[in-house]
Parts: C-alpha cells; sequence; structure tokens
C-alpha cells in the first residue's frame, strides 16, 4: 500500500472509531434523557414505613400518578428510614394533566413526586418557591436618592 | 417595596416590587435592617448564570425584624430581631439532623434540577438562580424565611446590626473552616483570603486554641486589616514564596490546617464548557495549600467558586497522606454559638463592612465592592 493509501486507511479508520465513540455518547445520553423506563426512582425518606405510607395508603403527590407508576418501599438500612421507590409501569395510560406536565420524559416526574412525597412526610409540606417579582405584579425601577456623604468609607 | 434587581443585560437596579408573602406554614416575613455584599454573588453580576430571571432579588447575608409569623412557627413571633442564615435547611432530613443542614435534602423547592447541578440537591440559598432554591434575596425591604423555626436567630440585645449581619453567612463559613479543619490546641493554621471570611476562618482558629495563624492574600489593604484586628501574621503573594514562607513559618512542617477561602475570580462564571476552552482557571490557593500543608494535616475548602478545576495534585495528596474537606457553612448549627460570642466581644466583625449605602444606592455599593477602586471589603445596605 503506498503512503496515500496508509493515510487514508489510517484516517478511516479514525473516522470509524470517533463516529463509534460518538454514537456511544448518544445513546448514553439519550438513555439517561428518557428517565430509562424500566429503572426505578428512589429516595431515602428519613422516617419509618409507616409514617411514609401510612395505613399502606399513597400520599397526595403520588395518589395523582395512580395506575401509571409502580411503588415500592423497603426499610433503609443504618436506620435511614424508608427507601420509597416508583417508576413508570409499561404501557401505562398517564392522567390528563400529568400527561401534560411530563411531556416524554416521565421519569422527571416520578422523581419530583417522589421528592415531593419526602418533604412531606419529613417537614409536613411541600417547599414552595416565591413568586417572581414579574409574576406578583409590576417591577418598576427606581431612581437612586442617596444622599452624597452616604457610600463613604467608614 | 424596594428591591435590587437583577435586570436584563445583567445590570442592577432599584425598583418597585411587590411584597413578599406567606408560601409555607413555617415561613415567616422579616423586615430588613441590613444586607451585606458577598463574593457569590459577583458571578451573578456578569449576567452568564443560567436560571436567574430580570427582576430576580439578590442578596442573602442579612438580619431584620420579624413583621409576619405563619401558622406553623413556634419560636418566633412579630418584633423578634433575628439574623437569617443565608442558607435555606429544613432540620428535619437525615443531613439536618446530623449537624450537616448544608447538605440539606429538603433546602430547594427544585431537587431535581439541583440534581442535576451537584448530583443530589443541596440546601438552598437566598438570591439565587431559582436551581439553586427559589428564595427572593435580602437586599429588599423586606424577605420571606422558609423554615424560619430552623434557620432564624434571635440577636441578643448588647450584639448591635453590623455586627450580627456577618453571622448569617461570613462567620459561620469562616468557623467551617477552621472546625471542620479540626484545628487543635497548638497548631500551625495558614488561610489564603483576607477576605471577610479568611479573616473569620483565621479568628475561629485562635479561638479553637491556634498557636499561630497566618494569612495568605495579595491585597495589601487586606492584609493589613487582618494584622490590626485578627493579629495574625501574613504573607503578600505577589511577592513571596508562600510554600517557602510557610514552611519557614512552621519549622519546615508545614501548616497542620490549611484552609482556602478565597472566594470566586470577580465578575466572572465560568461553566463545565470552559474546562475544554482554557478558560477554567487552576485552582492556585488550593494547590499551593495541598503543597504547603504538613504530612497527615487537612486542607478544608471554602472556596464557593470552585466550580471545575484542573491539574489538581491528587498524587500529593496520596503521598503526604492528607485530608482534602471541602464544604459550605452551616449556621443552623453553629449561629447561636457565634452570636454569643459576638455578644461576649470573642468575635467583632463590625470592620468588615467598609462601606454603608441606603438600599436606594445598592446598585452603586455592589461597582464599588465589584471594582474595589476604594478598598472596599464589604458593602452593606440598609432599607428605608
Amino acid at each position: 500500500m503506498g503512503r496515500v493509501g496508509t493515510v487514508a486507511a489510517l484516517a478511516g479508520a479514525l473516522g470509524v472509531a470517533v463516529a463509534g465513540v460518538a454514537r456511544t455518547v448518544v445513546t448514553r445520553h439519550r438513555a439517561r434523557r428518557a428517565g430509562c423506563p424500566g429503572r426505578w426512582q428512589v429516595v431515602t425518606v428519613d422516617r419509618s414505613p409507616e409514617q411514609v405510607l401510612p395505613s399502606a395508603v399513597w400520599p397526595e403527590p403520588l395518589r395523582r400518578l395512580d395506575g401509571a407508576v409502580e411503588v415500592a418501599v423497603a426499610r433503609a438500612p443504618g436506620g435511614r428510614g424508608t427507601e420509597l421507590a416508583a417508576r413508570v409501569r409499561p404501557h401505562a395510560v398517564w392522567p390528563g394533566l400529568s400527561a401534560h406536565l411530563l411531556g416524554d420524559d416521565p421519569g422527571l416526574l416520578v422523581r419530583r413526586t417522589l421528592w415531593q412525597v419526602k418533604q412531606l412526610a419529613e417537614t409536613g409540606e411541600v417547599l414552595r418557591a416565591d413568586r417572581t417579582p414579574g409574576e406578583r405584579g409590576p417591577v418598576v425601577p427606581i431612581a437612586a436618592t442617596g444622599s452624597p456623604s452616604e457610600g463613604s468609607p467608614r | 417595596m424596594r428591591a435590587l434587581c437583577w435586570t436584563a443585560g445583567g445590570e442592577l437596579t432599584v425598583c418597585q416590587v411587590p411584597d413578599p408573602e406567606l408560601r409555607n406554614d413555617h415561613d415567616v416575613i422579616v423586615r430588613v435592617r441590613r444586607s451585606a455584599t458577598c463574593g457569590a454573588d459577583l458571578p451573578l453580576l456578569t449576567g452568564q448564570v443560567p436560571g436567574l430571571a430580570p427582576g430576580d432579588v439578590l442578596g442573602h447575608e442579612f438580619l431584620g425584624d420579624v413583621v409576619e409569623v405563619g401558622a406553623g412557627v413556634r419560636r418566633h413571633r412579630v418584633g423578634d430581631r433575628v439574623v437569617v442564615c443565608a442558607s435555606v435547611a429544613c432540620g428535619a432530613c437525615w443531613y439536618c439532623r446530623r449537624g450537616l443542614p448544608s447538605c440539606c435534602d429538603n433546602g430547594s423547592t427544585d431537587p431535581v434540577g439541583n440534581e442535576a447541578q451537584w448530583g443530589h440537591p443541596v440546601a438552598g440559598c437566598f438570591g439565587q438562580p431559582r436551581a439553586a432554591g427559589g428564595f427572593a434575596g435580602s437586599h429588599a425591604e423586606y424577605v420571606r424565611v422558609p423554615y424560619a423555626d430552623v434557620g432564624a436567630f434571635p440577636v441578643p440585645e448588647s450584639v448591635g446590626d453590623d455586627r450580627a449581619v456577618f453571622a448569617s453567612d461570613a462567620a459561620p463559613a469562616g468557623w467551617l473552616g477552621a472546625e471542620a479543619g479540626e484545628v487543635r490546641p497548638g497548631d500551625v493554621v495558614a488561610v489564603w483570603g483576607a477576605g471577610a471570611v479568611g479573616q473569620l476562618a483565621a479568628r475561629a482558629a485562635w479561638l479553637l486554641g491556634a498557636e499561630r495563624v497566618v494569612v495568605v492574600d495579595r491585597h495589601p489593604a487586606r492584609l493589613l486589616m487582618a494584622r490590626q484586628h485578627v493579629g495574625v501574621e501574613t504573607i503578600d503573594r505577589r511577592d513571596t514564596d508562600v510554600t517557602a514562607q510557610l514552611r519557614e513559618f512552621s519549622g519546615g512542617r508545614g501548616p497542620d490546617v490549611c484552609v482556602e477561602a478565597v472566594g470566586g475570580p470577580a465578575g466572572e462564571h465560568l461553566s463545565l464548557a470552559d474546562r475544554f476552552t482554557g478558560r477554567a482557571r487552576l485552582p492556585e490557593a488550593v494547590r499551593e495549600a495541598v503543597y504547603a500543608c504538613r504530612k497527615g494535616g487537612t486542607v478544608f475548602v471554602l472556596n464557593n467558586g470552585a466550580r471545575h478545576v484542573d491539574a489538581f495534585p491528587a498524587g500529593t495528596v496520596v503521598h503526604k497522606g492528607l485530608t482534602v474537606r471541602g464544604g459550605r457553612q452551616h449556621g443552623q448549627r453553629h449561629i447561636p454559638m457565634l452570636l454569643d460570642r459576638m455578644a461576649r466581644d470573642e468575635l467583632r466583625t463590625e470592620h468588615l463592612a467598609t462601606h454603608h449605602f441606603p438600599l436606594d444606592r445598592a446598585a452603586e455599593g455592589y461597582a464599588l465592592f465589584r471594582d474595589r477602586p476604594d478598598e472596599c471589603l464589604r458593602a452593606v445596605f440598609t432599607p428605608p
């Protein structure tokens, strides 16, 4: 094989290798993005299973996903409370609002829901963000009015 | 109310915005008395930090008076003067119950977004992008304080506002550096950074029994302040071989504990992508601390701005048997003790507030803090 042929072969091999790596990266990335259907989403709740699911009844945040997910509960090792897991049922029919919210990533909604259950069990409430100024009303710039002497070093 | 808002293009403007409201049973509303600038805010000013929206209110280090109380609050009543921990933690999760509130599972309103950033959700913070909590900042007349029974603390009458405000963030951060660095009586301690956190880490080292404390910085005015107010020895890194000087200073052993408290580069926000474009800086102070520290010693990293760093001397950590730790402040655990020390005059912090501004001129205060034309260490704002 001549010199040109060798270079071409090397370039070809390099191209195949790069394409292979890229395909692997993209595949892994997509798998993560899709929330790996079938994979359990798990949070550890620092409370006993009886407190997390009293009388084996799903708390409100999970009830919204009723029928669309399966739930598993296990005692966490080392006295760390309860491992609460949920995963999307195969071919689940999502409730209307959930379907609207989750788009094509049900794993994300399941995970958010588990965190809400955990917050509810541990603190008694789901923490709410401040509404942004724009959501609550107008944001109106005002002119500075300080006296010239203020702001000088102490 | 009036508040210092981030506006489009990374500008800061004092605006008239709606008052905050109680959103959870464990909230209180605080009328702000003092609110301080912090180096952790500087990257936000660049306009490159994702998640910040025009109209968001900045600021996280503050104290004030309780003016409204949620139905589930037990420890506070209207009229209490309180200092509020800059980070938000629930007090009820596994981490909080073990004294690690900055690792709180429930301190953010977006734990899933938080996981994407750090691998796990961590405590929230006031005045940061929504993924870091979802709580408006303290450079305002009023602030909503979640989990108030856990994160707000009554201030002893004898402690003035200008001292107490630093119990919110800088003092617990400095204390953590010395305590978690495991400073023991007789230790030699080196602190990188003579800003507010560095000075308070040095002071904490004294209080924990260190025999010698040295502070490293490149700003002469800050080093002078550290000598005058904390009583430490100093090294100006602009014209000194820091590692050699520290070896000389510690009998050739190296400091027992090294605390890195330099903060992030002013006005710079580095992303993961910057690792590959050469913009990401080497963690100079951390590297220096790792090389300088004695064998078997501890390096504690407080620098909140250390997002992605490369060329870390991992081999030195192994061969010298070092312990390298890091952390955000655990104010929920430390603030009552720090306020007691402030009341006993063991901890004086007023000198850190080098500049005072009315809230209406807060944008000017930030410009001064960022550009330091006047050796500004911290600017403190007072609402009308």
